[in-house]
C-alpha cells in the first residue's frame, strides 16, 4: 500500500526532469515544414517577370544547392530582407524566387527598386507551390540540395545575423 | 504616483503573505494562535485588500493611459474605447499575472474572514499553505513581471491597438479561466491543510466544496467560450483541435469534475478521504501545468502567446516547489489517513467512484497526448498528436462513464441493488439501442458519432429520472443543479456527435451570379467587393443564402490581408438557425475569374455551447443550494450552542 502513495511524486519528478531539459534546449518558435528531408513536389511555374525564366522542380536536380525564396512584391518584410538576399548572392548563393499572387509589372518594379538577387522567378498565383512545400507565409526561404531535397527552412524575413547560418546550411547541402 | 502606490501595495501584500505563512506555521506547531501565530487570518484579509488595491491602481493607469508606465505604453493607446483600455490591463502577461494574484489574495482573504467550520489548526495550516502559494506568485510578479515598471521617458503614444484583442469575448476569456484556476488553488490549500493536520472530515469537504464548484463553473464557461471563439475566429470549421493550450484548460476541468464529485461523497458519506485529497492536489497541479505549457513555449501551439523561456523556468520552479511538495506530503501522510466509510459496489458512491476513475483515465489520456511531443523531442523526434489519438482513446473511457452517469443518480447511498431500479435500467438500455438503430437507419455514418447521438438521447432522458417520485417543490436546489448539469452534458454531446456525423462541406469555385448548395442551403455569390480596414484590405464576397428555397439572407465573409506583419486571415460568417449553422469562408480568386468558397452546414452544432452553458448553470445552482444548506446548518449549530450554554447556566 505504502509505495503506491509515492507513485504520483515519481511521475511528477519524471515530468519535471523532462520539462527542465526541454527548457534548456534552444527552441524554434515556429512550426517547421514537415517537408524537411523530402523531395520538392513536382511543379512548373511560368516566369513572373519578362527578364528572368520561370521555375520548375527539375531545375533543382542538377547537383547544385540553392536557396528557394518565397516572396511577393506586396509584402513589406520582403523589402526588409532584400539587402540580405543581395548579400547572400554576392557570397555565391544561387537564389530562386517564387512570387506569390503577384503581377509582372509589380514584380519588375520591386526588382528595379530593391535589387534583383534572383536567377529565376516563378509565378505562383494560387500559392500551390508555397503550400506544397509547407510554407505558411511570405517571406520564407528554403535550402534545397543538389538532388532537389529540402534541407532547411527559414521562416520570416532574413535578418543580417541569419546570413552566415543560411550560407552554412547551403554549404552543408552541397556536401 | 498611482503606479508607485500600486507597486508598494504589491510588496506589502507579499510581506503579508509571508506573515500569513509564518503565522500559520507557528500556530500549527504550537497548537494555539496567539502572538505572531494569531496573525494568519488578519494577514490574509489585509493581503486581499492590498492586492485588490494594486489591481485597481493598474486599472487606473490604463484608464487614464499613463504612458510613462511601460505596460501601458506597450499595450494600450489613447484612442481606444474605455472598455478596451481597461481590458488591456490584463490582456498581457504582467497584467494577467497581477489579476491572478489579486483573485488569489481575495479568495484567501475571504476564507480567512468567513470559514469557521474547520478545526482552528486545519484552518491555520490551510492559510499557511495559501500564503506559501501566493508568495511564489508575488515573487514571480515582482521579480520578473513587474506591471508597474516606468519608462525612463514617457512614450508619446501607446503601441497597442491590436484589433484582434479588441473583442469583448477575448477580454473576458482569460479572467474566466483564471478564476477557475485560482478557485482550485484554494482547494489545493485546503487539501494541504488537511494533510498537515491529518484531519480529513466531512466538514473539510463542505468547506472546500463551494470553491471547487465555483472553479468548475468558471472553467466550464471558459472552455465553452474558448471553443466557440476558436470555431468562428480560426475559420477552419472545427470547434476543438486538441491543441496544447486547449488541453491545458481541459485537464484542470476534468480533474475538477472528478474532485467535485468525490468531495460530495466525502461531505455526505465521509468516504473517499485519500482520493479527494489526491484530486485536490492534482486539480491545481493541472492548472499550473497548463500555465507552464502556455507561457513557457515548450510546446508548439496555434495560440500565439508571447513565450519566454526565462519565465517558463520560473513557473517550472514554482511547479516543482508546490506540486512536488504537496505530492511528497501526500506520499508521507496518505497511508496514515484512513479511507473512511465503506460502501457496496452497487451504490451511489460506487457509481461516483467508477466515474471518478473514468475521468482520471481521460485526464491521463489527454495529459499523455499533450506531453508526448515533449517526451519524443528529448530524443529529437518531432511528432504531433492529434484527433486520431485523442478521439477514440478518450471515447473508450467516455462511453462507460456516460452509461454510469445515467445510472448512478438513481442508486441509493451506501448499498443498493440493481434489481430495484431494473425498470429504469431497461429504459436506459432501450433508449441507447433504439437511438442507435434510428440514427443508423436514417443517417448512417461512422460508429462513434452514432453511438454519441444515441448516448446523448439516452442521457438527456436519464438525467431527469432522479426527479421521479419526488416532490419537485421541496427538492433541494443542489439536486436541480445535478439534473441541469447532466442534461447539459447530454445536450453538448448531442451537438458534438451531430456535428461530426451530419456536417456537410462544400468547396466550390463560383463565378459571380452562380450558386452552390450545401445541405439544405443554397448560396449565391452576388458580387465580390474590395474593402479596406485600418490596417488591412480584404476581398468581401457578398452572398445570398437561402434555407430550403426560402428567402435569401445576405452574408459577407471576407478574406483579409494585413500589412504589418503580412498575414492573411479569414473572417468567416455564421448563419444560425435553431437546428444548426451555415459557416461560410471566402477564399482566393482562381485563374479563370472564379472565386473559391468554403461552405459548411453543421446541424445542431450550437448545442455544443448551449450544453456547456447548461452545465455551468447546473454548477451555479449547486453552489446556491450548498451555500444555503451550509448557512442553515450554521444557524442550527449556533442555536444549539446557545441552547447548551443556557442549559449550563441553568
Amino acid at each position: 500500500m505504502g509505495w503506491r502513495m509515492w507513485l504520483p511524486l515519481m511521475v511528477f519528478a519524471l515530468f519535471l526532469g523532462l520539462a527542465a531539459y526541454q527548457l534548456t534546449q534552444p527552441k524554434d518558435e515556429f512550426v517547421e515544414s514537415r517537408m524537411i528531408g523530402q523531395s520538392l513536389p513536382y511543379f512548373e511555374l511560368p516566369a513572373a517577370t519578362e527578364d528572368l525564366p520561370g521555375v520548375s522542380s527539375k531545375d533543382f536536380a542538377d547537383g547544385k544547392p540553392r536557396l528557394l525564396n518565397i516572396w511577393a512584391s506586396w509584402c513589406l518584410p520582403c523589402i526588409a530582407e532584400a539587402p540580405q538576399l543581395e548579400a547572400l548572392k554576392e557570397q555565391g548563393a544561387d537564389i530562386v524566387g517564387v512570387a506569390i499572387r503577384d503581377d509582372p509589372a509589380d514584380v519588375a518594379e520591386f526588382l528595379a527598386r530593391h535589387g534583383n538577387p534572383y536567377s529565376r522567378i516563378g509565378r505562383d498565383d494560387l500559392s500551390e507551390v508555397q503550400l506544397g512545400i509547407g510554407s505558411s507565409g511570405v517571406p520564407e526561404t528554403f535550402v534545397i540540395d543538389g538532388k532537389g531535397t529540402i534541407t532547411y527552412q527559414h521562416i520570416g524575413d532574413i535578418r543580417a545575423d541569419d546570413v552566415p547560418l543560411l550560407l552554412e546550411k547551403l554549404r552543408e547541402a552541397g556536401r | 504616483m498611482i503606479a508607485e502606490l500600486g507597486h508598494a501595495a504589491l510588496w506589502l501584500a507579499a510581506a503579508l503573505a509571508l506573515l500569513q505563512l509564518v503565522g500559520g506555521a507557528l500556530a500549527l506547531r504550537e497548537g494555539e494562535a496567539d502572538g505572531i501565530a494569531g496573525l494568519a487570518r488578519p494577514a490574509a484579509i489585509l493581503q486581499g485588500g492590498l492586492a485588490g488595491f494594486a489591481f485597481f491602481a493598474l486599472l487606473y493607469v490604463f484608464a487614464v493611459t499613463d504612458l510613462s508606465v511601460k505596460l501601458v505604453a506597450a499595450n494600450s493607446h489613447s484612442l481606444k474605447p474605455l472598455i478596451f483600455k481597461l481590458s488591456g490591463a490584463w490582456g498581457n502577461h504582467e497584467g494577467s499575472m497581477l489579476l491572478w494574484v489579486t483573485v488569489m489574495a481575495l479568495a484567501g482573504g475571504l476564507i480567512a474572514a468567513v470559514e469557521r467550520r474547520l478545526p482552528e489548526k486545519t484552518m491555520q495550516a490551510t492559510l499557511a499553505a495559501q500564503g506559501f502559494v501566493a508568495l511564489g506568485f508575488y515573487a514571480f510578479l515582482l521579480l520578473s513581471s513587474n506591471p508597474f515598471e516606468r519608462l525612463p521617458e514617457p512614450a508619446m503614444e501607446g503601441l497597442g491597438l491590436n484589433p484582434l484583442l479588441q473583442d469583448i469575448g477575448l477580454a473576458l476569456h482569460p479572467p474566466t479561466l483564471y478564476f477557475g484556476y485560482v478557485g482550485l488553488s484554494v482547494a489545493f490549500s485546503f487539501a494541504v491543510g488537511a494533510m498537515l493536520t491529518r484531519s480529513v472530515t466531512p466538514d473539510f469537504a463542505r468547506a472546500m466544496r463551494p470553491w471547487v464548484l465555483g472553479a468548475w463553473v468558471f472553467l466550464t464557461l471558459g472552455i465553452t467560450a474558448g471553443s466557440y471563439w476558436a470555431y468562428y475566429e480560426l475559420g477552419w470549421g472545427g470547434w476543438w483541435f486538441w491543441d496544447p493550450v486547449e488541453n491545458a484548460s481541459l485537464m484542470p476541468w476534468l480533474a475538477a469534475t472528478a474532485l467535485l464529485h468525490s468531495v460530495s461523497v466525502l461531505a455526505s458519506r465521509d468516504a473517499l478521504r485519500v482520493w479527494t485529497i489526491m484530486l485536490g492536489v492534482v486539480a491545481f497541479s493541472m492548472s499550473m501545468l497548463g500555465t507552464f505549457l502556455v507561457r513557457s513555449g515548450v510546446l508548439t501551439s496555434v495560440h500565439a502567446f508571447a513565450v519566454d523561456p526565462e519565465r517558463g523556468s520560473f513557473i517550472l520552479a514554482l511547479l516543482a516547489v508546490y506540486i512536488g511538495g504537496a505530492l511528497l506530503l501526500f506520499a508521507l501522510r496518505a497511508s496514515s489517513i484512513s479511507e473512511g466509510e465503506r460502501f457496496a459496489v452497487a451504490s451511489r458512491e460506487g457509481a461516483l467512484v467508477f466515474n471518478n476513475v473514468m475521468l482520471s483515465a481521460i485526464l491521463a489520456v489527454v495529459l499523455l497526448g499533450t506531453l508526448y511531443p515533449l517526451l519524443t523531442e528529448a530524443f529529437d523526434v518531432r511528432v504531433s498528436v492529434g484527433p486520431p489519438y485523442f478521439n477514440p482513446v478518450s471515447a473508450i473511457f467516455t462511453i462507460p462513464m456516460l452509461l454510469v452517469m445515467a445510472v448512478g443518480p438513481l442508486l441509493r447511498w451506501r448499498g443498493d441493488s440493481f434489481a430495484r431500479i431494473s425498470k429504469e435500467l431497461a429504459l436506459i438500455a432501450a433508449l441507447v439501442i433504439a437511438g442507435l438503430i434510428f440514427f443508423a437507419l436514417f443517417e448512417g455514418g461512422a460508429l462513434l458519432p452514432l453511438l454519441g447521438l444515441a448516448l446523448a438521447v439516452m442521457l438527456a432522458v436519464a438525467s431527469f429520472l432522479p426527479l421521479r417520485g419526488r416532490n419537485l417543490k421541496r427538492l433541494p436546489i443542489a439536486v436541480w443543479g445535478m439534473v441541469v448539469a447532466h442534461f447539459g452534458i447530454a445536450v453538448a454531446l448531442f451537438g458534438m456527435a451531430s456535428e461530426s456525423a451530419f456536417s456537410t462541406e462544400r468547396l466550390a469555385a463560383l463565378e459571380v451570379g452562380q450558386s452552390a448548395t450545401v445541405g439544405p442551403w443554397e448560396v449565391e455569390l452576388a458580387s465580390v467587393q474590395p474593402v479596406a480596414g485600418p490596417n488591412w484590405t480584404a476581398i468581401e464576397g457578398r452572398m445570398l443564402a437561402s434555407y430550403k428555397g426560402g428567402e435569401g439572407q445576405p452574408i459577407a465573409p471576407q478574406s483579409r490581408n494585413f500589412w504589418a506583419p503580412a498575414q492573411q486571415t479569414t473572417e468567416s460568417v455564421l448563419l444560425t438557425r435553431w437546428n444548426g449553422q451555415l459557416y461560410a469562408v471566402m477564399g482566393n480568386e482562381a485563374n479563370d475569374g472564379r472565386w473559391q468558397l468554403r461552405l459548411w452546414w453543421k446541424p445542431f452544432v450550437t448545442f455544443i455551447w448551449y450544453g456547456g452553458m447548461l452545465v455551468a448553470l447546473g454548477g451555479v445552482l449547486a453552489i446556491i443550494g450548498r451555500v444555503q444548506q451550509d448557512l442553515k446548518r450554521r444557524s442550527i449549530r449556533r442555536k444549539g450552542a446557545v441552547r447548551r450554554a443556557d442549559m449550563e447556566t441553568v
